[in-house]
């Protein structure tokens, strides 16, 4: 037997936000999502959730699941033991139940110009770029921008205007990339009050991150680009 | 009233690949996704996207012309010749397109877009970024959109067309946040919203992959074609069915027995082994399954273990991470267990080349839609090139249908679609009968699998349909057990069971019908290809008696139907 314990708050009906339990007899190998997919279609409908890909691709599920920010559809339920709590991302206003709204996070990822800036006419083909060169960029894509380094980090608690580590990491995938020409204008705008110096260096988007990327080191990186103007 | 001159359903890599080309020309133009963009099912996408660029050794001898006929051998001769030569002639100027937003494909060691071998194809073709290509082309895609600012309604899932003489004058959405159905006037709607895996159990496709997809224009009277062609991955992982990309045979991956024997051979010549098309391997691993050759589980093992740890982390990462997270398994060690799963539709929203389907103003690309390309066979790698492909086409073809018509909502067609949609919820909610919508949903989809899986056959199917429209006689008396206004997912339930119920009805006819094997639709009753009497299009309209029927030609520009031998 497990016991979800889920964070509740219905918009319709106002008032404060609550825990409600459920117990159901997990399944081998059952994760997290599969546990919430139990509770809609068995025992209570009314819980709201994102979801889709089930295979941490498309990034809807982050949560904070018991200790930590993970995605619902990663975690397995034994390893997170019998009882299971459930809370929405951090920093960002609650829609209902588990679902936030990621619109402030959006927000912060438009600002630095999340788009390639070609530093050249493009070829008739495909641009040259070497093995080595890809190679740099490599540790900077995989982000599924799903909010779970958002909602770990402090600074985005107490700073709404902070461009957070997923927007940090995505600015420098471009500054990296030996094709985008927009390395100046990047860093002019992860150098201003609200970019890179706000990060207090706690790890936390680090340790979090359900891919595996380091957002610290790449805000680090970016903080030398800042100061050496080396780009 | 809502309204955007062109309005696209489905923020996917077809969607916004329309959307994208839309905005060139027309300054209204919005996306209206079930799920945010980048929550798409096309970024679970993994081994490639095909073009013939001949940028590696083996291939150098590649060009178009090749690649358009792999496809068509690939489809049974079942695809529309014309719109698979549209495809890969598109190809490579597709590939620079989405290197030249910054894309980042791997690379050979001349600095050029690498390229792997798939299956069905004379040359290594696919080309690929790790085996991640489908999130890095979203993401590609998503910069662009925020690039374009164009609007995004993110998360309002559309129930309905809104159509009057055989125009399409928009859709209606629910919108769970403010939980209000929402009428959206356009002067004309492109369907991007991918595929309906989810109809069967056994699928590799997203939770949101349902047959609402292609629901409200099929409801609004336009055909589907060929959907009973759905295509049934040879590898996903066992118990969840996670995708296992082509890429781990491309790379030289081995399908092995419970006696260790690599059995394609037994198949197909030793020249093509595990890289046959999809239908021919998903077939082969069944058949060993089904003689008593799979391991306890009721798996086959792919085997990736003497390619070492080097090249699995560099080519195949995404897969080896999804195996340690999600069965405890490291391929780098291990084999992974495998069976087929359901993957793809070759059928979809009939349109024709230009992507428009058979009411004015609606247009469809990419999986929801059969142009046909793949015919009843997709070759691996066709797919998300298709996607852009044909997305921009269709968002081309839309804005110059757009260009002088007048702008504002049809206030009135609207607001009767929007009447016909809240009666449907309402009568819902005064239903009797016990169902829970995913009660269905789940019987449903194992019906799926065994009337209408890799294998089929008179006897199953027709018992298929029976359970199909005993399913939905008791869909009819659903009622909801939750009726807050937001985030209300009994709703959209509601609507992906009904979707599911109707589609799966759609396969389940048009596979009963077409008495032949050809390409994904096999069946030991009729073993053979018959162009005598099936080299025909299959066209379901929706009735509320159940499909009807009825054919169309496919188009032969200048290869020969011919015996399919790999």
């Amino acid at each position: 037997m497990v016991e979800f314990n889920i964070f509740r708050y219905d918009p319709d009906k106002g008032g404060e936000p609550y825990f409600q339990k459920y117990q159901f007899e997990p399944e081998k190998g059952m994760t997290i999502l599969e546990g919430l997919i139990y509770i809609n279609e068995n025992l209570d409908p009314s819980v709201a959730y994102r979801a889709s890909c089930r295979e941490a691709v498309c990034g809807s599920c982050a949560m904070h699941i018991n200790d930590m920010y993970r995605l619902a559809c990663k975690t397995q339920i034994s390893v997170m033991g019998s009882k299971i709590t459930l809370r929405p991302l951090s920093h960002l206003p609650i829609l209902k139940d588990l679902v936030v709204d990621l619109n402030p996070f959006f927000d912060h990822f438009k600002e630095i110009k999340p788009y390639f800036i070609p530093k050249e006419q493009p070829p008739q083909k495909e641009y040259i770029q070497t093995i080595a060169q890809r190679k740099k960029i490599d540790a900077w894509l995989d982000c599924i921008l799903c909010g779970a380094c958002y909602g770990s980090c402090p600074v985005a608690g107490k700073d709404e205007n902070y461009l957070g580590p997923h927007a940090l990491l995505k600015s420098l995938r471009f500054v990296d990339d030996s094709r985008d020409g927009g390395a100046k204008e990047r860093i002019a705008i992860v150098a201003r009050d609200n970019g890179v110096f706000r990060c207090h260096t706690v790890f936390n988007c680090q340790k979090v991150c359900p891919k595996d990327l380091d957002p610290s080191g790449a805000i680090a990186r970016l903080k030398m680009k800042t100061v050496f103007k080396k780009y | 009233m809502i309204f955007h001159e062109i309005l696209i359903v489905g923020g996917g890599l077809a969607g916004m690949r329309a959307a994208i080309e839309a905005a060139k020309k027309v300054k209204d133009v919005a996306i209206v996704s079930r799920v945010h963009p980048m929550r798409s099912h096309s970024g679970e996408a993994q081994g490639g996207i095909n073009a013939a660029l001949a940028n590696v050794e083996a291939g150098k001898d590649d060009n178009i012309d090749k690649h358009a006929f792999d496809t068509i051998k690939g489809s049974d001769f079942l695809a529309d010749q014309d719109a698979s030569e549209y495809l890969t002639y598109q190809g490579p100027e597709t590939i620079f397109e989405m290197e030249h937003w910054g894309c980042p494909f791997s690379r050979t060691p001349e600095g050029k877009v690498a390229q792997r071998p798939f299956g069905g194809a004379g040359y290594p073709r696919t080309c690929y970024a790790t085996d991640k290509t489908g999130l890095y082309l979203l993401q590609t895609l998503f910069e662009q959109v925020i690039k374009a600012n164009i609007k995004v309604y993110e998360e309002w899932v559309v129930f309905s067309l809104g159509s009057e003489n055989g125009t399409c004058n928009g859709v209606i959405a629910y919108d769970p946040n403010s939980g209000e159905l929402v009428p959206m006037g356009a002067n004309a709607v492109i369907f991007g919203t991918g595929g309906i895996g989810r109809i069967y159990i056994n699928t590799t496709n997203a939770l949101t992959n349902t047959g609402l997809a292609m629901g409200a224009p099929f409801w609004a009277g336009v055909p589907l074609k060929d959907i009973e062609f759905v295509q049934f991955h040879p590898t996903s992982l066992a118990r969840s069915h996670i995708l296992m990309t082509e890429g781990c045979r491309g790379e030289g991956g081995y399908l092995l027995n419970n006696k260790g024997e690599r059995f394609m051979k037994n198949y197909v010549s030793e020249k093509v082994m595990e890289l046959g098309p999809r239908d021919i391997v998903s077939r082969s691993i069944q058949t060993e399954i089904n003689e008593g050759r799979g391991f306890p589980d009721g798996s086959i093992h792919l085997d990736l273990r003497h390619l070492g740890a080097a090249k699995i982390m560099e080519r195949l990462p995404g897969i080896r991470d999804i195996c340690l997270s999600f069965i405890g398994i490291d391929p780098i060690y291990e084999p992974i267990p495998i069976t087929p799963g359901t993957h793809y539709s070759m059928g979809g929203i009939d349109t024709d080349i230009d992507g428009a389907a058979r009411m004015k103003g609606l247009y469809a690309a990419g999986e929801c839609a059969c142009v046909s390309m793949h015919g009843a066979n997709r070759l691996g790698g066709n797919s998300l090139l298709d996607t852009i492909v044909y997305g921009a086409r269709a968002g081309k073809k839309a804005s110059e249908y757009v260009k002088d018509k007048e702008k504002g909502p049809k206030t009135k067609t609207l607001e009767e679609a929007l009447k016909k949609e809240e009666s449907k919820i309402s009568q819902w909610k005064k239903g009797t009968g016990e169902g829970n919508p995913y009660k269905i949903k789940n019987e449903l989809s194992e019906v799926m699998v065994e009337g209408f899986g890799i294998f089929r056959n008179e006897q199953a199917m027709a018992k298929g349909l029976g359970k199909i429209k005993e399913l939905k006689e008791k869909s009819k008396k659903l009622r909801p057990a939750f009726n807050g206004k937001r985030y209300n997912y009994d709703i959209i339930g509601f609507y992906d069971v009904r979707g599911n119920l109707d589609v799966a009805e759609a396969i389940a006819t048009g596979a009963l019908a077409r008495k032949e094997s050809r390409g994904s639709h096999f069946r030991s009753d009729y073993k053979t290809r018959d162009d005598q009497n099936w080299l025909k299009h299959t066209l379901a309209y929706f009735t509320e008696t159940g499909p009807r029927l009825d054919y169309s030609p496919v188009k032969i520009t200048k290869y020969k139907p011919e015996e399919r031998k790999y």
